[in-house]
């Protein structure tokens, strides 16, 4: 028998808040690095917008049929399509952590004393830079099309963090839906289940004034009709926030926090 | 016969006590008490289903006891799970390296959720690559190290905050027998460095006579044995092996343990070392 070894210095020198933003970064930063490596799956991201845009967008303007408070169709459209976008990318993320899970990455992260919360909001900041990467290319179509793109400061820095909030809304209950399920299977499933609802049970693609009531009533339930909503406010020329950009993001902050707060307690249960 | 040990001192590195964990209507672990004293490499013996994971999984705070509790480093895993992550180290049975990252990186991750400041983290994974022989492939991408290699790495990366406790489960299986003996001397190394208690699962009898100083032997949810490995021949009688021992003990139940999930983990990790 050895006798017991001094208790080793390393995790105690640091104060809370900064070891709380190294281990989240640490989270994302394994992330990233992947997607630096291979980044062909941010390009196959690209084709769904680039379609909504051009050919659903081009027909549809020329209907004249849906009435978007002066602004030409495809500008009203292009927020929609960004923030489906964003939806599309991190409604599936939690699919990467039972992924994760059976390749035991994911208990190696949970053995660690990195707190839960840092583990989840790591991942969400992961889904973030995804969504910004998802941002720009819809800014480079948008712009082939003609589409009255903002781009002074404010408004930039506005639909960064308005995308931001959404891919971390949604990757985060993508990883809850991903903790109770634990099959990849089933959460396909559920991903495909739960996509189409959102996007067409919001104001991405229509306002929210020619919906019937029932459904206007799910649109404003729905976090991505938040979303929307501040990026119309923010990206386009003539645009503006129905609900005001405030309540935007205060709506979805509160929202993220309790999806947080939710996947914290959840997350180990993925390796159970 | 060996009877399991009395346990319990302050001084142990590992003390379970009345440990029990129960899914559903099975009880995979039964008031299990046991003591790891420091500086040990102990080896935890026994048939698939034996409820050896399921102990490493609730010692390292992954799962939580249905009731008993126990402490690691001194530290309750019931009541102090965050102390305890801050003291240990584990490999899972399951290739834990990211194949997408480089071998630098995962040492870096890893530094970075311990906490290691700057200093520490250049230092040390510089000191860990050379230990485990992986610096000239430090900017590979880990999918292309052989099996031995990500086995060094893993045990680099659980080793890089100095852990009291280090938790290995099945660190050899699928792996050649030079790549085994590779783990073998860096498990050695860790404990004759830095004193380092290794509690780890083996199936294979051989790696357990070589490097455990004490074995458990576990079979559904309950301690047999335990004792170093001489003890255990000795009490079968002279000239019997551990395989002898495992086999006395285990009875034709081999044949029957284990659910499909371990199976099928044990055999993926064979498979992607191949």
């Amino acid at each position: 028998m050895l006798p017991k070894p001094e208790l080793p210095p390393a995790v105690w020198n640091s104060s809370a808040a900064p070891l709380f933003l190294q281990q989240m970064s640490a989270v994302a930063e394994a992330d990233i690095r992947k997607l630096i490596h291979d980044p062909v799956e941010l390009l196959t991201r690209m084709v769904q917008p680039v379609l909504w845009l051009t050919i659903f967008g081009q027909v549809f303007a020329r209907t004249r049929a849906i009435p978007t408070g002066g602004v030409p169709y495809l500008d009203f459209m292009a927020p929609g399509i960004l923030a489906q976008s964003v939806l599309f990318g991190a409604i599936f993320f939690g699919i990467s952590l039972i992924w994760e899970r059976d390749l035991g990455i994911v208990h190696k992260f949970l053995v660690s004393p990195a707190p839960r919360t840092a583990l989840v909001l790591g991942r969400a900041v992961s889904s973030s830079v995804r969504a910004i990467f998802q941002a720009v290319m819809v800014y480079v179509v948008a712009l082939l099309l003609g589409i009255h793109l903002r781009f002074s400061g404010d408004a930039l820095l506005g639909v960064v963090l308005s995308v931001s909030l959404g891919a971390s809304v949604f990757s985060t209950f993508s990883l809850i839906a991903a903790c109770l399920v634990k099959s990849r299977e089933r959460f396909m499933g559920i991903g495909q289940v739960l996509t189409m609802p959102l996007f067409f049970a919001s104001n991405a693609i229509y306002p929210l004034e020619i919906m019937p009531a029932w459904l206007r009533w799910l649109s404003r339930v729905n976090p991505l009709s938040y979303q929307v909503d501040a990026l119309r406010g923010l990206m386009i020329e003539g645009g503006h926030s129905g609900f005001g950009l405030g309540f935007d993001f205060l709506v979805q902050g509160m929202i993220l926090t309790i999806l947080v707060a939710i996947a914290a307690k959840l997350y180990p249960n993925i390796v159970t | 016969m060996t009877k399991p040990a009395p346990t319990s001192g302050p001084e142990a590195a590992i003390d379970v006590i009345k440990l029990t964990r129960r899914f559903a209507e099975m009880v995979a672990l039964n008031e299990l008490t046991l003591s790891v004293p420091y500086g040990v490499i102990f080896g935890l013996l026994g048939p698939n289903g034996a409820g050896k994971s399921t102990l490493i999984k609730m010692l390292t705070t992954l799962l939580p006891p249905s009731s008993g509790t126990a402490l690691v480093a001194g530290l309750d895993i019931v009541s102090q799970p965050k102390h305890v992550r801050r003291h240990i180290g584990y490999v899972s049975q399951m290739l834990s390296a990211d194949g997408d990252l480089t071998g630098y990186e995962n040492l870096l991750i890893s530094a970075k959720l311990y906490g290691l400041t700057r200093r520490q983290r250049n230092e040390r994974i510089a000191q860990a690559l050379q230990f485990m022989e992986l610096a000239d492939a430090q900017h590979k991408m880990v999918r292309h190290y052989s099996g031995g290699m990500i086995r060094r790495l893993e045990i680099a990366q659980s080793m890089l905050h100095r852990p009291q406790v280090l938790f290995l489960d099945e660190p050899t299986v699928g792996l050649d027998p030079s790549a085994r003996h590779s783990v073998w001397q860096r498990i050695l190394q860790l404990r004759k460095e830095f004193g380092t208690t290794v509690l780890m699962t083996t199936h294979d009898m051989g790696e357990a006579d070589y490097l455990c100083d004490l074995i458990g032997f576990l079979h559904r949810g309950a301690l047999l044995a335990n004792g170093s490995p001489a003890e255990l021949k000795q009490a079968l009688g002279s000239g019997a092996s551990l395989d002898d021992v495992f086999v006395h003990y285990a009875g034709m139940s081999v044949a029957e343990g284990g659910d499909l999930r371990d199976v099928a983990q044990t055999r993926i990790t064979a498979r992607r070392l191949e």
